[in-house]
């Protein structure tokens, strides 16, 4: 197992560097003058010059990225361009929103799909069963903006049970923090889950056909007991690593919803910045994005080992 | 009771419980504003940056100027109580107002004129509109109150150009925090910035004016359309001076909650001709498309039917605008005449790039449309401003784009040397010359128009239409502007009724 993670966390470093390569390169490429965006098209050249100066943008692409790199290490992500504050600064500002975002639709989305998608192989060709299938085709169709325009339509506008976006901060309160969160969180669960529900289904119902199943009815084991001691955590691998793989989209890939609820989330600040030609802001994000996606995934593989103990005793030979 | 109905009434209990906390502010007359704007401002120091949304938030607010633009963009005392001017036009002696205090408490006086003006023009400054301040020679401190500025030629809008957002004054304790900090005389003190979300100012209690009714105001930044449409809607946002989605406009109109007010802004939106460029270089040929552009098609193709035909590069609501609408009517024979003259019988093939404003990209799809009537091709290229900047405005790549030309009476432009749509006439940097020695405003505006009938004459750019500005607010705010002849949310003398 210690193997297994080693080779991993090598395999991380790697990654890491080559996107931070990637990443560099291609806002090397893309045209526009960060000094010239913000000073606008009325700036004489001299001002934009001072300013490309004061910026540091001057000095050759290796410097600036040796430089930037070698301030990561030690945890320095940089001064935005535009908002002159630390990139790190942004990042938490934003993160405070994002982070519980994700934890919240995550959770909303886990919540439904795997009682439903159990209930669903345990009913399997029932009514029930169909119905579901039905109801999770349906919510994978629908695109999560047009539910958020639906939410926003009947709770906040017609029902004016909740503001119809926004964001107080945290100072105004856990309760109001949470209570603007919670349509976003709908609108992006509600997909997630059923996606979730139908995996969640499939998994089950390949392992409910396994011999072992069969041979634990044989012995006199109830159909509950069996799905739930025997089958439910022998078919969670693909359920963990679809909620990974949702829990990373979650944090970098909703900035339709935050834009439809206007919420000062991860995604927004990255295309602002990308518009902006704010830089730094986009490399230094990108790359904490990228080490927080192989976080999780790290936290999956360990996930793996703690749902099925083979792999721990595969992973040490 | 089974599982289902306790679940539900369990749901429905928490959705009781959550919005108790709104219900309760509605009722006596407000004392706070939430104002909803597209752009977030990358910073709050108006004298270091190019995006209006700084000057939306904080001009007039939280800065003052020596001068302030009033709501139909004329010249007021701000800072300086009042000024003479020299026979010659070259000297300024500017009397600034006693008592007046900068939020931190320190003292405004005229080492601080001198101080932001020496700043704005220093060479390692980074305002935005170092060109304004070019002209000064000399910046003198007669008294605490007087300060006396020599221009390096007379210059007529140098009053007006002190009430930009970019000539405010700033403190030199304070300025270089004024980005995150911002700290002003205005009658608005910065409350507190939720990044990414919205800017709260408050009132300041140790004004030296009038003090302003409102006691808190917040900007919330909302770039959809439909979530500001939803943001109205639900009263989470009392008013939008600049309302983003013009295709909800009629909802709103019929809603009574709502007051819509269509304004006219400084945007002179142009098809910028390079004239410079074959075939461009021949006035019959920019002629022609003069005779060809429908304005009103694309005002309500590409606007929604918000927008006021031009003529000329002027905005229609300064009362020195000429009205030069009717100059080249809509006349497709004589502008494939005009073509077969210049040589282009069977006319041409031509690029449009056009940048990521609605107004260029559906209005740019109707000009290549109308243009093909009368054999010009348009191939149309859609670019970014961070391309637009360096390839079109810097490098004068390009034969035709769509712009809207934003920046206050800005007609000086085409005497500009360099300038990106190549122009030059002797008759029109004439006229200029003269505006600017001049100091009387009737004789000014005079030249102003002559100004506007040379371009016209010559047929420098397309000339389609002056950006409306739709604002759209709670039926009870009084006081918000109609127009925005400077870029700005003056909220000096909103107040709600009731």
């Amino acid at each position: 197992m210690t193997l297994v993670l080693t080779r991993k966390l090598l395999w991380a470093i790697v990654t890491l560097i080559v996107a931070s390569v990637v990443v560099f390169l291609a806002l090397e490429i893309v045209p526009g003058d960060p000094a010239q965006v913000m000073l606008g098209i009325n700036a004489t050249d001299e001002a934009v010059e001072a300013l490309r100066r004061s910026l540091g943008l001057n000095r050759p692409p290796l410097e600036r990225y040796l430089s930037w790199i070698s301030g990561m290490i030690v945890g320095d992500f940089g001064k935005s361009y535009t908002y002159s504050v630390p990139v790190w600064e942004l990042f938490i500002d934003r993160v405070t929103v994002s982070l519980p975002l994700a934890l919240l639709s995550l959770f909303i989305s886990a919540a439904i799909a795997i009682p439903v998608g159990v209930y669903a192989a345990a009913r399997r060709g029932s009514a029930a069963d169909t119905g579901i299938m039905a109801i999770s085709q349906l919510g994978i169709a629908v695109p999560n903006f047009w539910l958020a325009l639906l939410l926003v339509y009947v709770m906040a506008i017609w029902l004016q049970l909740v503001p119809a976006g926004g964001f107080p901060g945290w100072e105004a309160g856990v309760l109001n923090g949470l209570q603007s969160l919670l349509l976003p969180a709908i609108a992006l669960g509600l997909p997630q889950a059923a996606i979730l529900s139908r995996v969640t289904r499939s998994a089950l119902l390949e392992t409910l056909g396994e011999d072992y199943i069969r041979t634990a009815r044989a012995k006199g084991l109830s159909r509950r007991a069996t799905l739930w001691k025997h089958a439910l955590r022998n078919s969670m691998i693909p359920v963990v690593t679809i909620i990974g793989l949702q829990f990373a989209y979650l944090l970098a890939g909703t900035i339709i919803i935050e834009n439809v609820f206007y919420l000062p989330g991860l995604g927004r600040l990255v295309f602002q910045a990308i518009s902006l030609r704010d830089l730094i802001v986009v490399e230094s994000i990108v790359m904490i994005l990228v080490a927080t996606i192989i976080i999780i995934n790290l936290l999956v593989d360990l996930a793996y080992f703690w749902i099925d103990p083979r792999l721990r005793r595969r992973g040490a030979r | 009771m089974s599982k289902l109905r306790r679940i539900a009434v369990a749901a429905l209990m928490t959705t009781a419980l959550m919005p108790m906390v709104e219900a309760s502010t509605a009722l006596a007359a407000k004392t706070s504003l939430t104002m909803g704007m597209v752009l977030e401002p990358p910073h709050l120091d108006p004298t270091a940056g190019a995006p209006a949304a700084i000057d939306e938030v904080v001009y007039s607010n939280l800065f003052e100027g020596l001068t302030r633009i009033g709501s139909k963009g004329e010249v007021l005392p701000g800072l300086a109580e009042r000024w003479d001017v020299s026979e010659d036009g070259k000297t300024y002696t500017f009397h600034l107002r006693k008592g007046v205090k900068f939020h931190d408490g320190t003292d405004f006086d005229a080492s601080d004129v001198k101080f932001s003006f020496d700043r704005a023009r220093a060479e390692e400054s980074t305002n935005a509109q170092k060109g304004l301040f070019a002209g000064i020679e000399n910046i003198e401190t007669v008294d605490p109150a007087t300060v006396k500025i020599t221009l390096k030629s007379a210059a007529g809008s140098f009053l007006f150009n002190l009430g930009w957002g970019d000539a405010v004054i700033v403190a030199p304790e304070s300025a270089e925090g004024n980005k995150a900090k911002p700290i002003g005389t205005g009658p608005f003190k910065f409350g507190n910035w939720v990044k990414g979300a919205s800017v709260d100012l408050v009132r300041n209690d140790a004004y030296w004016g009038d003090k302003v009714s409102l006691e808190k105001a917040t900007f919330r930044f909302i770039s959809d359309p439909a979530a500001a449409l939803s943001s109205m809607l639900a009263g989470d946002v009392d008013a939008f001076a600049n309302f983003p989605a013009p295709e909800s406009i009629p909802q709103l109109k019929a809603d009574p909650r709502f007051k819509v007010v269509v304004g006219s802004t400084e945007g002179e939106t142009i098809l910028t001709t390079n004239n410079t460029k074959p075939p461009f270089n021949d006035v019959r040929v920019r002629r022609a498309i003069a005779h060809a552009i429908d304005r009103q098609a694309i005002i309500d193709g590409a606007m929604f039917g918000l927008g006021t035909p031009i003529g000329t590069h002027f905005a229609p609501h300064h009362p020195a605008y000429v009205n030069l609408v009717d100059r080249y009517p809509l006349d497709l024979e004589g502008a494939k005449k005009l073509l077969a003259e210049a040589g282009h019988p069977d006319g041409f093939k031509a690029t449009l790039k056009l940048p990521p404003p609605s107004y260029a990209r559906r209005g740019g799809e109707i000009i290549a449309a109308q243009l093909r009537k009368i054999g010009i091709e348009l191939e149309i290229i859609p670019v970014e401003w961070g391309v637009w900047v360096p390839e079109v405005f810097k490098g004068k790549d390009f034969d035709l784009t769509i712009v809207s030309h934003t920046e206050p009476q800005d007609i000086g432009i085409y005497g500009k040397e360099g300038y990106y749509f190549n122009y030059t006439s002797d008759a029109f940097n004439d006229v200029m010359a003269k505006m600017n020695s001049e100091t009387d405003e009737a004789k000014r505006y005079g030249l102003m128009g002559e100004g506007q009938k040379i371009i016209t004459e010559d047929a420098v750019n397309g000339y389609l239409f002056q950006l409306a500005k739709a604002g759209v607010w709670n039926a009870k705010i009084n006081g918000l502007w109609e127009n925005s002849p400077i870029q700005a949310n003056d909220l000096t003398g909103v107040s709600w009724s009731d």
